[in-house]
């Protein structure tokens, strides 16, 4: 029962990770590069969000939607001013750039919000349920996240696969050139995944802070590369590897913790990931890449 | 093309060289002494990164204290303290820039590590430095010439166990330990030794380090019967971890050390939270005497939130620096060896009163002796526990 | 006389010029330096920063030969460096109780911490045979957290009796004249600074040695063979996965003397120093300097580490200019206008100013 309630709290953990994920894997899926930005763009969501329930006092829906917006734009920005210059340039350029617009964020932040930790407010707390007598009780927090995490996984492979735009964005990261040619807009391809992936980071950033409240400005570093670990490890640029990738390294961190050791819970998490890319090299959902002389 | 690219760098380069040294070069031959008007504080914190809010808690704390002396038109203070980022490969370099800048005392640095990093480069050197806040017993064991102002790590660690044996707070504890932080770990180990002295049992310690400090497993403590949860650590994971045993309805006694200062204080918090907590602390900002109320309203007015230990920690080391100085008959064109020479002599005989501390005085090893105080939140205000 | 002419021309030839030229810097950045100690006109700022500079230099010329020769992205050279950081401090505490004297103490230290950090690599090379881009990036960031992990977890003594390790707690139990090297989470304490501007020159020089004949002998053509296309250069013979181990194994063995280097020079350094950003800042140093331009590396590591001290006068500010800075120089190095006017005013400068002889 003790193990249920630990493996629960290890879903909660990975549905964040997983949503995170999912931005890290649809950029790289079109744009093929690692935005190290994605972490930071959290943290703004996460202040935004602050801002909206604590001083404004908007109500939940409304603080949420509104640090969508300031994700969203600020992607777009960022996609715009910093990224799209180097769409010929090397990998390389691109990722130092990313890291660069990572320590901007983080220091703006610091600047303009100070370095002093902020609580973010309660927002989901409607008790709990008790399943088996009382034993395991689980809080409706934890459903919510659990069943965002899951709503938007779902919506967002519905959208890729049914929809127009979607099958603009799978041939974007099949060959940029031929689709192009197909008379398919790249660059709003791009902008486009730029946007979702922010708008998942403002949706991540209010769940992660309902659950473990302290807004500072490097909140996003870590869940970041976590997150960026979980897509590799389900196979970057697969929507459900992200997913698969996100619970897997939720549950094995809380676990490793609990019944392992929690003094080496991270050698252990990235133990696993080197393992698993050991057996599989491309991640649990990667797909086979065969080269071609 | 790249290698135009590599000339235009390393132009570039030469340029901010030049820079950096005519910088340096213009106090150069006062890197030993400084013949000017105003004697020179030098000293190190995080003002960017994760740990930033403690760096500038001293450095605002300190300058409160600089400007209030610097207007009773005596002796005059200059005060500079950079960002170390706490990083020790970094608080070199600060300590370096310092020695340019023609420091004549030191605040040392905010946090421990970097502390650790520069405490023999004073010692050689022969600067008078008092870290406010690095609690590591370690510190002042690298010389004589370097003191503290804060608690050493096992003095919290024994005073928590005792006060929690002598009022019966309950038997039963458990730990939350920060691995990779040396403040946290050594509060923690003097803890479980105090707390075998006095008859509490710890059962059961969880260590995480900064890179998984999201996830608390509240629950562990709860199924090992835990009647108190002692938190050697910072309030931001403080926050986190009252939290977590809360929202599974577990409602232990919750103690804390000094770092806790500063919880109540972050924006949006839910006092409630943390009715019923103990914790240790020098410095409450809700303390009625005027110093106390003074300090905290130019604190306020210049950060715009209420101080927290760090910062009376970084207002009491210039003001115990500047009774020594005063005291010794120190003048400003002193060289360092001289004010140095002055702030030894006079600190076996100090008596300082002040923010952190009544009737303070300092031993031959350097370490402050002060009584660590304990006190609760009652609605939502610090009340002293008796 | 005529052959010294013969010898000039050989080593500015095209072939040797930019061995030469990355050499000439480094000597003579290192005249010009010990010139401005000696006669004191230098700041003790700039002082601070040598040592700590000459061991980013040299791992990132080690990563540059990973990167810019096998055209594998590592993220994980903090953890060599941690590797080579930790075993040189034991290393350099152990021997100093045999040996007196400093600089043999030091290179047996160095030797220790490479040959320590080499091990590392070639058990991390097993795994990078089997992956590309992405995915090795990722392994070796994992394995730099794993390193890290571990050390923050170690206690190492030194007694009269030897050395005694021990993981998690320290229950080293030494005797009293024992000394506690590696703390845990408190991280090394040296005793003893012992490295100098010098010993990171020669290392640099020595890195630079390697890595030039490496990659200018027939087994340098092989890698980049490797790097070009993997799949051409198997089916001429060349073994793929050996070369890719060599060079891993070569890279992480410099690395771990740029940590030996770097931790000698502090008095003490924490495990949570060589973190995931560490990685990075170095990929920073490689990458702005131009990717198998080991002269642009030095020139690069050089600024960038001196850029945010120079800063320092900005203070609230200072990080924010960095992040701005290094977003323009990307963005200007890979901007076509840019480049087209600049190559413009090179082609210029170049008629006014005629060479005398051509080559």
């Amino acid at each position: 029962m003790k193990f249920l309630s630990y493996l629960i709290s290890g879903i909660r953990l990975g549905s964040i990770y997983a949503i995170i994920a999912l931005g890290y894997t649809m950029v790289y899926g079109i744009a093929k590069m690692l935005n190290f930005a994605h972490g930071d763009v959290i943290m703004i969501g996460a202040y935004v969000a602050f801002f909206a329930l604590y001083r404004a006092g908007f109500p939940l829906v409304a603080a949420l939607l509104a640090s969508v917006a300031v994700c969203t734009i600020l992607g777009i920005t960022i996609e715009k001013l910093a990224y799209k210059p180097l769409r010929s340039a090397t990998s390389l350029a691109v990722l130092i750039t990313a890291i660069g617009v990572s320590y901007f964020l983080q220091n703006a932040a610091l600047l303009l919000w100070g370095s002093t930790s902020k609580i973010f407010p309660t927002i989901l707390d409607y008790g709990f349920i008790e399943l088996f007598g009382g034993e395991l009780k689980i809080s409706y927090q934890i459903l919510i996240t659990i069943a965002t995490c899951i709503v938007i996984m779902v919506c967002l492979t519905l959208f890729v696969n049914k929809t127009r735009m979607g099958k603009a964005m799978r041939a974007c990261s099949e060959d940029k050139d031929a689709a192009r040619l197909m008379g398919i807009n790249v660059n709003s391809v791009i902008s486009l995944t730029f946007a979702i992936g922010s708008g998942l980071a403002a949706v991540a950033s209010v769940l992660l802070c309902a659950t473990y409240p302290t807004v500072t400005p490097t909140l996003g570093s870590m869940p970041g590369i976590k997150a960026f670990t979980a897509a590799v490890l389900g196979g970057i640029g697969s929507i459900p590897g992200a997913f698969l990738g996100g619970l897997l390294l939720g549950i094995i961190e809380v676990i490793a913790k609990v019944y392992i050791s929690s003094e080496l819970t991270d050698a252990i998490v990235f133990s696993v990931l080197v393992l698993v890319l050991l057996f599989k090299p491309t991640g649990l959902l990667g797909r086979k890449t065969s080269e071609k002389v | 093309m790249k290698k135009l690219l590599v000339v235009l760098l390393s132009v570039l380069c030469v340029l901010s060289l030049a820079g950096c040294s005519g910088g340096g070069s213009g106090d150069d031959n006062t890197g030993t002494g400084d013949g000017g008007t105003v004697v020179k504080i030098g000293g190190s914190g995080p003002l960017t990164g994760p740990a930033a809010q403690y760096g500038i808690a001293v450095k605002t704390g300190a300058e409160i204290a600089v400007e209030e002396i610097n207007a009773l038109g005596g002796l005059q203070f200059e005060l500079n303290i950079l960002d170390d980022e706490h990083d020790g490969e970094k608080a070199v370099n600060c300590y370096a820039q310092l020695t340019d800048w023609g420091m004549d005392v030191s605040m040392l640095c905010v946090t421990t590590g970097p502390s650790l990093a520069v405490a023999d480069m004073y010692q050689e050197d022969g600067v008078f430095a008092m870290t406010p806040s690095g609690s590591s017993p370690d510190i002042i064991a690298k010389g004589d010439h370097i003191f503290r102002m804060c608690f050493a790590d096992p003095e919290q660690g024994v005073a928590a166990a005792d006060y929690m044996a002598e009022k019966g707070l309950g038997t039963k504890v458990f730990i939350f330990t920060k691995s990779d932080d040396e403040y946290s770990t050594g509060v923690a180990a003097s803890f479980k030794n105090e707390a075998a002295a006095k008859g509490l049992e710890v059962v059961g310690e969880y260590l995480f380090t900064s890179d998984n400090a999201t996830d608390f497993p509240a629950a562990q403590a709860q199924e090992a019967g835990a009647e108190i949860v002692f938190l050697p650590l910072y309030y931001e994971d403080d926050t986190k971890i009252i939290k977590a045993c809360q929202d599974l309805g577990y409602n232990p006694v919750f103690f804390g050390v000094d770092g806790f200062d500063g919880a109540l204080e972050q924006e949006g918090v839910d006092v409630a939270m943390f009715e019923g907590v103990y914790y240790l602390t020098p410095f409450a900002y809700s303390a009625p005497d005027e110093a106390t109320q003074s300090f905290t309203a130019k604190f306020n007015a210049k950060l715009g939130n209420n101080p927290n230990q760090f910062a009376a920690d970084g207002y009491d080391v210039v003001y115990a620096i500047y009774n020594a100085l005063t005291a010794g008959g120190a003048t400003a064109d002193m060289t360092t060896e001289e004010l140095n020479a002055i702030m030894m002599e006079q600190f076996k005989t100090l008596n300082y009163s002040g923010l952190t501390g009544e009737g303070m005085t300092w031993d031959a090893s350097g370490a402050v002796v002060k009584a660590p105080l304990v006190f609760r939140i009652e609605s939502g205000a610090l009340v002293a526990a008796d | 006389m005529k052959k010294i002419t013969e010898m000039l021309k050989k080593v500015f030839s095209k072939k040797y010029r930019q061995r030469t030229v990355s050499y000439l810097i480094v000597v003579l950045a290192y005249l010009i330096i010990e010139t401005a100690i000696k006669t004191g006109s230098i700041s003790n700022t700039i002082k601070s920063l040598l040592v700590p500079t000459c061991s980013y230099i040299v791992a990132a010329l080690a990563l540059n030969l990973l990167i810019g020769y096998l055209g594998d992205l590592c993220l994980g050279q903090a953890g060599f460096m941690a590797v080579g950081a930790f075993f040189g401090a034991v290393a350099s505490v152990f021997f100093s109780r045999f040996i007196s004297g400093d600089v043999p103490v030091l290179i047996l230290a160095i030797i220790v911490g490479g040959i320590a950090a080499g091990l590392c690599g070639a058990l991390i090379g097993i795994p990078v045979l089997k992956l590309q881009g992405d995915y090795l990036a990722i392994v070796t960031l994992a394995f730099c957290q794993i390193i890290k992990t571990l050390l923050l977890n170690l206690y190492v003594g030194i007694d009269s009796k030897g050395l005694h390790f021990s993981f998690i707690t320290d229950n080293t139990n030494m005797d009293p004249d024992g000394i506690l090297v590696i703390k845990g989470a408190i991280g090394a304490n040296v005793t003893k600074k012992l490295s100098s501007f010098t010993a990171g020159i020669l290392l640099i020089l020595f890195a630079l040695f390697i890595i030039h004949n490496l990659i200018n002998s027939k087994h340098g053509r092989a890698i980049q063979a490797c790097r070009d296309n993997k799949i051409a250069a198997s089916s001429v013979g060349i073994s793929v996965s050996r070369y890719k181990l060599l060079v891993f194994v070569i890279s992480a063995v410099l690395t771990g003397m740029a940590g030996t280097l770097y931790g000698l020079g502090f008095s003490s350094f924490k495990a949570s120093k060589f973190d995931f950003n560490l990685s990075i800042l170095i990929l920073v140093y490689v990458v702005l300097g131009g990717l198998g331009n080991m002269t642009g590396t030095i020139i690069s590591t050089t600024l960038l580490l001196v850029i945010p001290e120079a800063l320092r006068a900005f203070n609230d500010y200072r990080m924010i200019i960095y992040s701005i800075v290094l977003i323009a120089v990307m963005l200007i190095s890979n901007n076509a206008m840019i480049m087209y006017y600049l190559k413009q005013f090179k082609d210029h400068l170049k008629k006014m100013f005629p060479k005398r002889r051509t080559e």
